[in-house]
């Protein structure tokens, strides 16, 4: 079960690999981001540097797939092909308490005109894409 | 220690633009609708098109400087200038960026423009169909979030939700701007008034945008000339010198996945600052305002940002009657601004506020010696001038 119809980009992983290791786990169900091995500043999205402490050593950890609602949109306009006829969907902006606070985007399953709250929490869903040409899980969330 | 400051060194001497036409809509390519406006820029300041020296623009402008000088016969090329990021929000820091080179000395006569045809190129707000995506877009775009619309409806919702800020305040953001455009002639939504029926029943783009709250995409071209203040008495109209320009953004601002620190703001918190220092001025001494309106949500955190209002007092600020000229409190997008003059990357916003200093604006602000210009906001780096009449050096 999809919650966006097909047609969408596919995400692939950067050239310089340095996303590789949050696709992959996302095929297992795990969600990663990552640490500093120096500061343990948590960080997202990838970079090869730690923003706090400028320490290369950024490692990959599984954090709990659990957060709350910072922001969110309910799109209407449908701005790309695919989206077309399609009607609204709901896009949040997620923060990991347990994780510093680091933000993601993904979308709210469930009734796309159901209303939303900031702060309400929510639970990670594995969305896997298994018949793309590179085969991707996308992270999707819903109330908990 | 030497003072290092703009203020009063420069004046913009010229202003031109061609006819404002609906996206995809100009019968004119994107590399003519340029030279177009640089020379009624030109003719309005009585200049030789061939003593422009230099250049300077933004947004990946696609005319290039060395042949734009090719064609204007320019007797030397001086500076070719371009600000890095950030869209609209380059657009005043492309006149800080030719200021700073006049009066360093690298160039003499430096024209800044912008220059978009959508029909021949692509649209800002339509994505592309298919394919992968990588990086940062890979975050995003698989969950439907592609546009400006969308990417800072996202910004806003949180602001509102910290501030308390109502619709009616977005509302009378637009309607000053569609108000204005009415009195205008140059405005592509001249002779189409908004009424609050019509805006709050405009259909959502992305909540909490309607329709209304979303700047047009438009063709055309615009253009300004600077020179320095010893030069600025030698042309046709009442010099309008820059006062201060800042740009940059806050710390973090490009952190991945909408992980800015102050990811609820419109980018302005540190950079307005050096805008109020180096102009000697305050909010209070700007007698008009044009602040770039991609999403009306934007003007109202830039406002906020430059200290026109606190965020808690938005709501009682932003009424219609407060923004319309002659008389409101704080004149704002007097042209009709990117809403409903034309979206020339808000380039025709620093025209409006030069003819606000001359004192030839279809909504002229009277006595107006402060024009205040705020660039595209919500991106980085985001930029912000003001420009001030003879009386202000």
């Amino acid at each position: 079960m999809r919650y966006l119809p097909s047609g969408l980009p596919a995400p692939v992983t950067e050239s310089d690999k340095l996303d590789l290791p949050y696709w992959e786990a996302t095929r297992q169900g795990v969600l990663k981001v990552q640490r500093c091995g120096s500061c343990n500043s948590w960080q997202w999205g990838p970079e090869w540097l730690c923003h706090h402490c400028r320490s290369w050593h950024m490692r990959w950890v599984a954090v709990e797939g659990r957060g709350r609602i910072w922001t969110w949109t309910r799109c209407w306009h449908p701005v790309h092909p695919a989206l077309k006829s399609h009607g609204p969907y709901i896009v949040v902006l997620v923060e990991l308490p347990h994780a510093g606070n680091v933000r993601m985007l993904g979308n709210l399953l469930g009734d796309p005109r159901q209303e939303v709250t900031i702060g309400a929490a929510v639970e990670a869903v594995f969305e896997p894409h298994d018949d793309a040409a590179a085969p991707y899980t996308l992270v999707q969330w819903r109330t908990a | 220690m030497v003072e290092r400051s703009l203020r009063g060194k420069v004046a913009i001497v010229g202003i031109g633009e061609t006819t404002y036409y609906k996206h995809g809509q100009s019968p004119e390519p994107e590399f003519k609708l340029a030279l177009m406006a640089i020379l009624a820029a030109a003719e309005d300041g009585g200049i030789d098109p061939r003593d422009i020296d230099s250049f300077a623009s933004y947004s990946n402008d696609r005319s290039d400087p060395s042949r734009l000088a090719a064609a204007l016969g320019t007797k030397e090329l001086r500076l070719s200038n371009m600000q890095w990021g950030g869209g609209g929000g380059g657009g005043a820091a492309a006149v800080g960026n030719a200021a700073a080179a006049i009066v360093t000395g690298q160039a003499d006569v430096v024209v800044v423009y912008r220059a978009l045809a959508q029909g021949q190129f692509q649209r800002f707000g339509r994505a592309a169909g298919g394919g992968t995506v990588a990086g940062d877009n890979a975050l995003i775009n698989p969950y439907g979030i592609f546009v400006p619309a969308q990417r800072y409806a996202l910004k806003f919702m949180r602001y509102m939700h910290e501030h308390g800020i109502r619709h009616e305040a977005m509302r009378a953001l637009a309607m000053a701007s569609y108000h204005h455009a009415q009195s205008n002639p140059r405005a592509v939504m001249y002779g189409r008034p908004l009424t609050e029926e019509a805006y709050d029943s405009s259909r959502w783009i992305s909540e909490p945008y309607r329709l209304f709250d979303c700047c047009q995409e438009n063709d055309g071209a615009a253009a300004l000339i600077l020179v320095s203040a010893e030069r600025a008495k030698d042309f046709r109209y009442k010099p309008a010198y820059i006062l201060a320009v800042a740009q940059g953004s806050d710390h973090r601002n490009a952190a991945r996945s909408f992980n800015a620190p102050d990811f609820a703001s419109s980018s302005f918190g540190p950079v307005a600052p050096h805008l109020w220092e180096m102009a000697k001025l305050g909010p209070k001494d700007v007698d008009v305002l044009q602040s770039y309106e991609n999403f009306t949500g934007g003007v109202l955190m830039s406002m906020a940002e430059h200290g026109f209002f606190r965020p808690e007092e938005a709501n009682e600020f932003l009424t219609l009657e407060n923004l319309l000229a002659p008389r409101g409190k704080l004149p704002l997008n007097t042209s009709g601004g990117n809403l409903a003059e034309c979206y020339m990357h808000g380039l025709e916003l620093q025209i409006e506020a030069v003819r606000q200093i001359r004192g030839q604006s279809t909504a002229q602000v009277p006595n107006a010696h402060v024009a205040g210009v705020i660039a595209g906001p919500m991106v980085t780096p985001v930029s912000t001038m003001i420009v001030g009449s003879q009386e202000t050096l």
